[in-house]
């Protein structure tokens, strides 16, 4: 790890509070911005567009100052294309758009993944289609876990719920870059990137590595080459294979996810970044109405942790899907759930975002149909086993209130997850 | 604890910015704080307007469906959140923009403020948000008057250290608004 830089920040002495923490107002395109420079960013190839302005304007200002490479493109596919070149010679490489300059990226994050160049790319998400409009989404969902551009492969994506948190994240979209030679998306919606939250000026800088693929010139050594074309069905093939075992690599090793309140859990809200948020609001109003909702949070978008969620969908009564957009995250919960309970959504589009009062009113309609339901298999059940008392009661313990969040990441940690499930 | 307020006015009245005050003296008292800004292509005399949440626990959903306190400094923001204030809650009025409209609510404390005549009283007669600023915290508490003057100084040092004063002024003019009350 090298010698922190000095950052574009100027926290001052009041902003610590008793002492115990120093903290700073930070607006989320901006703490972004840093984290990305702190984590050793090389070069940032960009072009403005609401609601990441901030993010390009902050290293507009900061990556000369550092002597380092910032470029505003022509458009968003010199862009990308810049990041291509810069990234082929094993530069540390960000670009940052918003969803219809995204879309514009599409080719060329294609390349990069034929290729093998690790770059991250940061998508502040605008409500679409089209030029939509500037307010926050997360209809970008399909588009970024499904591949974005053409061809057989997928990008790691990774979806802070705060500001904190997205500075984290910044590193370890660096890192899994390089890790697996990978272009990486961050994706967040317009309210983290616009908002301010207090944060820990805290940073990393991953190791480097010395990369035996990349272009540094060929003085002395054989020349190397980076490309995504091969004409050659059965090259072209392999090339394919090894990049999917690559994807399955990194489906094993870097699931990441958090679970909140799922101790006693029996309705489960799935829901990533802003929405999230408002879920976790939603869960504390529940509870006190007599709901025991947890919280399931995808961090890591691709790889989706489907083997985690279809152990907590084991014991749950229902899961509800909450997101910033029509219904698509939706269905990666009901391919992980696979019929084990109901799955219900709810969601707002066009750059609205759904209150805490909204996504209890559809946890309690979800709760009611489910109860409507086991009812009936009762008395069922009672039918069938006339005159043998049925004493099962739905209820147990009391709602427990505000345990930490917990983090998880991949195998090692799933059993951890659902641990509290296993006990019912 | 965790409590929400909307400032809501025209571009240039300041809305922004006491809103991150209000952000930065709650991390002085070692609140946790969400500061959203409706952003847009908003710009001097167009809409303005800026959520600030304040808890003593990590915050969860940005949005909320009501707010505590509501600032409105013009009719169309009176006419936006004057509803969307919770039972019990604070709205403050800019009466000297919004002479005669109220929000028609007995259920909630309408603090009809004549921000202008305040704002020159305590030096600066272009500091409509920050008597707002003073009449909110006077009144509700959430913040300490000491870390809203602190904050009030780091921002004016860095960006317009000849307002410190007036800003300073201001907010005390509104804190004893915020006290009594003040015929409008």
């Amino acid at each position: 790890m090298t010698e922190p830089l000095e950052t574009g920040i100027r926290p001052r002495s009041s902003d610590k509070d008793s002492g115990r923490r120093s903290r700073v107002l930070m607006k989320g395109n901006e703490a972004i911005a840093e984290a990305a420079i702190q984590a050793g960013c090389d070069a940032y190839f960009g072009y403005p567009i609401t609601p990441q302005a901030e993010l390009l304007e902050w290293m507009a200002r900061r990556m000369p100052e550092l002597g380092r490479a910032f470029v505003q493109a022509e458009s968003e596919l010199g862009a990308i294309n810049m990041a291509l070149g810069a990234a082929a010679t094993g530069a540390r490489v960000l670009v940052s758009s918003s969803s219809p300059g995204i879309s514009l990226m599409a080719e060329g994050m294609s390349y990069m993944a034929g290729s093998g160049t690790p770059m991250v790319l940061v998508n502040v998400m605008r409500a679409g289609p089209g030029l939509g409009g500037i307010g926050p989404s997360q209809s970008d969902y399909f588009q970024a876990t499904k591949g974005h551009g053409h061809g057989d492969y997928r990008v790691p994506v990774l979806a802070p719920a705060s500001i904190g948190e997205a500075m984290e994240l910044m590193a370890t979209a660096f890192e899994l870059a390089e890790r697996y030679r990978t272009p990486v998306m961050v994706v967040v919606d317009g309210i983290l990137g616009q908002a301010m939250e207090p944060v820990e000026l805290r940073f990393r800088n991953p190791e480097r590595h010395a990369f035996d693929w990349a272009l540094t010139g060929a003085a002395g050594r054989p020349a190397r080459i980076i490309k995504s074309i091969d004409l050659v069905p059965e090259i072209l093939e392999k090339r394919n294979i090894a990049l999917q075992r690559k994807y399955a690599e990194i489906s094993r090793q870097e699931t990441r996810w958090a679970t909140e309140l799922m101790d006693d859990a029996e309705y489960v809200l799935v829901a990533y970044g802003t929405a999230a948020r408002v879920a976790r609001s939603a869960i504390e109003k529940a509870r006190a109405r007599g709901i025991k909702a947890g919280l399931f949070r995808p961090i890591t978008l691709w790889p989706f942790p489907s083997r985690e969620l279809a152990r907590v969908a084991r014991h749950a009564h229902a899961i509800l899907t909450v997101e910033l957009s029509s219904g698509q995250m939706v269905e990666d919960v009901r391919l992980a759930v696979e019929g084990r309970c109901p799955v219900g959504f709810h969601g707002r589009m066009g750059g609205l975002v759904p209150t805490p009062d909204e996504v209890v009113g559809a946890l309690k309609a979800l709760h009611g149909k489910v109860e409507r339901t086991r009812e009936r298999e009762r008395k069922q059940q009672q039918k069938r086993h006339a005159g043998r008392a049925e004493g099962q009661s739905a209820h147990g313990r009391a709602a427990v209130t505000g345990p930490p969040e917990r983090t998880h990441r991949a195998e090692a940690d799933a059993h951890a997850s659902v641990r509290d499930g296993g006990e019912r | 604890m965790e409590r929400s307020v909307v400032f809501s006015g025209f571009g240039g009245q300041g809305l922004l910015f006491t809103g991150q005050v209000l952000a930065r003296a709650a991390i002085k008292d070692g609140l946790e704080v969400f500061w959203i800004p409706s952003y847009g292509p908003e710009m001097r005399g167009g809409t303005a307007s800026c959520t600030v949440i304040v808890a003593d626990h990590p915050i969860g959903s940005p949005v909320v469906d009501q707010f505590d306190a509501a600032v409105a400094m013009n009719l169309p923001s009176l006419r936006k959140y004057g509803p969307s204030v919770a039972p019990g809650g604070l709205l403050i009025v800019n009466a000297s923009l919004v002479t005669s409209q109220t929000s028609a609510r007995a259920d909630i404390d309408e603090l009809r403020l004549p921000c202008t005549d305040l704002a020159a009283k305590g030096g600066d007669d272009k500091l409509v948000s920050v008597v707002a600023l003073g009449a909110l915290v006077a009144r509700l508490g959430w913040v300490t008057p000491d870390s809203v003057q602190a904050a009030l100084r780091e921002i004016s040092a860095r960006k317009r250290p000849e307002i410190i004063e007036a800003d300073l002024g201001v907010f005390a003019a509104g804190m004893e608004a915020g006290r009594i009350g003040v015929a409008a």
